[in-house]
């Protein structure tokens, strides 16, 4: 007797993969349906309902939503009160995103170039490490630590730099009565709680860059700090992008730091949590919850153009 | 006057030194008390398996490394202090290495960038380094809209735009495909000797070493088993790691020396030193146990009662069948002994 050429299936199995053999497409449709019907209704969803709100208006004196389209809402976002907002929340996040990718980079360049082995278990639980436990228990720890009673004011005390920190918090501005009270403080637990989402990415993108190439520029006869700027900075570029896009975005959203540490002065996150809840300003929430969608498309764009994404 | 002048001329003759020189990593002796010169205007091969430590000198030249003991001189200089970006050397990587976010004339003016030559002199000379291999034109693309062949070339272009006293070569061709590394051997090849720049070449590959080399050095273990001109290297192997190494040698022991007539020691006898002729006063038969087929010849294995032998025979001439018997017929002085290990 001859084998056949052909097997028999064996059952279920082999025949869901005959079927997904002869129409490919049939596989990939099931495998992003799921997905893609979440991302549709829920997350696209409410994005459209949000921009459809911010577009309404509220009666002052009723109080009530009024449903015609009008742009006053966005109007009123220029206000010098709401433009502060606007302008505070953007420096902050800046501010965050710079520190975070200046700390950053060494840690992220260490780990992709130089840990091995159990050296990078180790970078890869201590990046995380800080994201396993509450966001609250955090900012409130942080809270503690920076309080005029707190731990930083009184170990900065006992050896004496307390002039230090005084001439920090005398700073116009961005100084305070403590650094639990003021612009510093509320910087130093941003850039703290989202150092990780810049560490992450860049690390990823300085992984790809090969040793070699490092090794060419400087056979080359390049300076180490000509390579940085040359070959490192370009080629690891996306991946600062990419987490300069987590850093920003997450610190102009974010309303707790903001709440518990530093002055009283508002950030966009709080703005919109005011006004959708105690002021009942839906549309004016809307308006101001697409703020940091718009200038994270123009920062896009801006990094696009300057070719950020070329070497992707 | 006249010694100085003398004593330097000597020293220039020699483009890379090393006095014993050894690398570790660990406990592992990449390199291991290595003596090597290599001359100004050479094309140097340094051929050997992967782990022989061949790269690790190349890359010892080059900077990449640091020496663990010993000395190396570039021209006569200890260079053991100098970082890579000061030596007066560049590299082709086997990996070619070049920036894909800058286009090719880019790449090819990056060392000139580097040192501060302004952009239009860097770009002229850029242009004229792709005009020598042969890629004037596409200067505007970026590296990842290029072939491997043409990859290599601006790699090559991007090493000899800095003028350098030394070009090392890791592997080279190691990523193309026979024909393009067989054109670009021969390119290499000339290019070395329009330029009379010393060429330093890593390569597993014993026929591009011989072929393109004027000097041959056999790695093995972290040391060099053989160095000597290609002919030398293969006609006449020092040890048997060379022997099997660098071409197809059939490696004797002592009773096999014996049974062809030789003295009683460790020898090799190149394949093609050996004939096949017909029965009649012949002393030496067998039996045909495999054929290989090479293009211009083909390689006859032969059980003889005191070992196996390979017997090349050229195409065209007859060829035995598997399983039939042969004689065979060697020169007087094909054999050749060898140092024990």
């Amino acid at each position: 007797m001859t084998r056949p050429a052909i097997l028999a299936p064996r059952g279920p199995g082999d025949r869901v993969s005959a079927l997904f053999w002869r129409h490919p497409r049939l596989f990939t449709a099931l495998l992003l349906a799921p997905p893609l019907i979440w991302l549709g209704v829920v997350y696209l969803g409410s994005l459209a309902a949000l921009l459809l709100q911010s577009f309404y208006s509220i009666d002052e004196f009723s109080g009530l939503i009024n449903r015609e389209f009008t742009l006053a809402t966005y109007a009123e976002l220029f206000r010098p009160q709401n433009m502060d907002i606007i302008i505070r929340t953007l420096t902050m996040a800046a501010m965050v995103t710079l520190g975070a990718a200046v700390i950053g980079f060494p840690i992220a360049y260490y780990a992709a170039r130089y840990a091995r082995g159990h050296w990078k278990a180790m970078f890869y639980l201590g990046i995380m490490l800080p994201l396993w436990s509450s966001y609250l228990v955090k900012v409130y720890a942080w809270k503690l630590i920076l309080a005029k009673e707190g731990i930083l004011n009184w170990a900065v005390d006992s050896i004496g730099a307390s002039f230090i920190l005084s001439g920090i918090l005398a700073l116009p501005v961005v100084g305070g009565n403590s650094l639990s009270t003021s612009y510093i403080g509320t910087w130093m637990v941003f850039l703290y709680i989202w150092l990780p989402y810049m560490i992450l990415p860049m690390q990823a993108s300085l992984e790809r860059v090969p040793t070699s190439m490092l090794e060419a520029s400087s056979d080359l006869g390049a300076t180490q700090f000509q390579t940085f700027r040359t070959v490192i900075l370009p080629l690891a570029l996306p991946g600062v992008i990419a987490g300069s896009i987590f850093t920003f975005s997450l610190t102009m959203g974010d309303y707790i730091v903001p709440q518990i540490i530093g002055n009283s002065a508002r950030m966009i996150g709080q703005a919109v949590y005011q006004l959708q809840g105690t002021a009942g300003n839906i549309p004016l929430a809307a308006a101001f919850a697409v703020v940091p969608i718009l200038i994270m498309l123009v920062y896009l764009t801006i990094a696009r153009r300057k070719g950020a994404f070329d070497a992707l | 006057m006249g010694t100085p002048a003398r004593s330097r001329t000597l020293l220039m003759t020699n483009a890379v030194e090393f006095l014993s020189v050894s690398r570790l990593f660990g406990t592992v002796r990449a390199v291991d008390g290595v003596d090597l010169s290599i001359k100004a205007g050479s094309f140097f091969a340094m051929l050997g398996p992967s782990g022989s430590g061949k790269t690790t000198c190349l890359r010892l030249i080059s900077g990449f490394e640091r020496p663990t003991g010993g000395t190396i001189r570039i021209f006569g200089q200890d260079v053991g202090r100098v970082p890579p970006n000061l030596r007066n050397v560049n590299t082709v990587f086997q990996d070619y290495a070049l920036f894909p976010h800058m286009n090719v004339r880019d790449n090819v003016a990056y060392g000139l960038m580097v040192k501060g030559v302004d952009r239009r002199t860097r770009h002229a000379k850029a242009e004229e380094m792709l005009a020598l291999v042969k890629l004037d034109s596409y200067g505007d693309r970026k590296p990842a809209q290029l072939s491997g062949g043409q990859r290599q070339r601006v790699a090559l272009a991007r090493a000899l735009v800095n003028e350098p006293q030394v070009l090392l070569l890791d592997e080279p061709l190691g990523a193309l495909d026979l024909k393009l590394r067989e054109a670009m051997q021969d390119e290499l090849k000339a290019l070395q000797q329009r330029l009379g720049i010393t060429f330093v070449f890593v390569t597993h590959d014993q026929s591009e070493a011989l072929s393109m080399a004027d000097t041959v050095a056999v790695f093995n273990n972290g040391k060099i088993a053989q160095i000597g001109s290609p002919a030398d290297v293969y006609a006449r192997p020092r040890t048997r790691f060379v022997a099997d190494f660098v071409g197809s040698s059939n490696v004797l022991d002592p009773a096999m020396t014996r049974a062809l007539g030789g003295p009683e020691v460790t020898a090799s006898l190149r394949p093609e030193a050996l004939r096949l002729v017909p029965a009649a006063g012949a002393t030496l038969c067998g039996t045909v146990t495999g054929l290989r087929y090479l293009g211009p010849s083909v390689r006859v294995t032969v059980q003889m009662p005191f070992g196996v032998l390979g017997v090349m025979v050229p195409a065209g001439s007859p060829c035995p069948e598997p399983g039939s018997s042969v004689c065979i017929d060697l020169a007087p002085d094909a054999l050749h002994v060898m140092e024990d290990e």
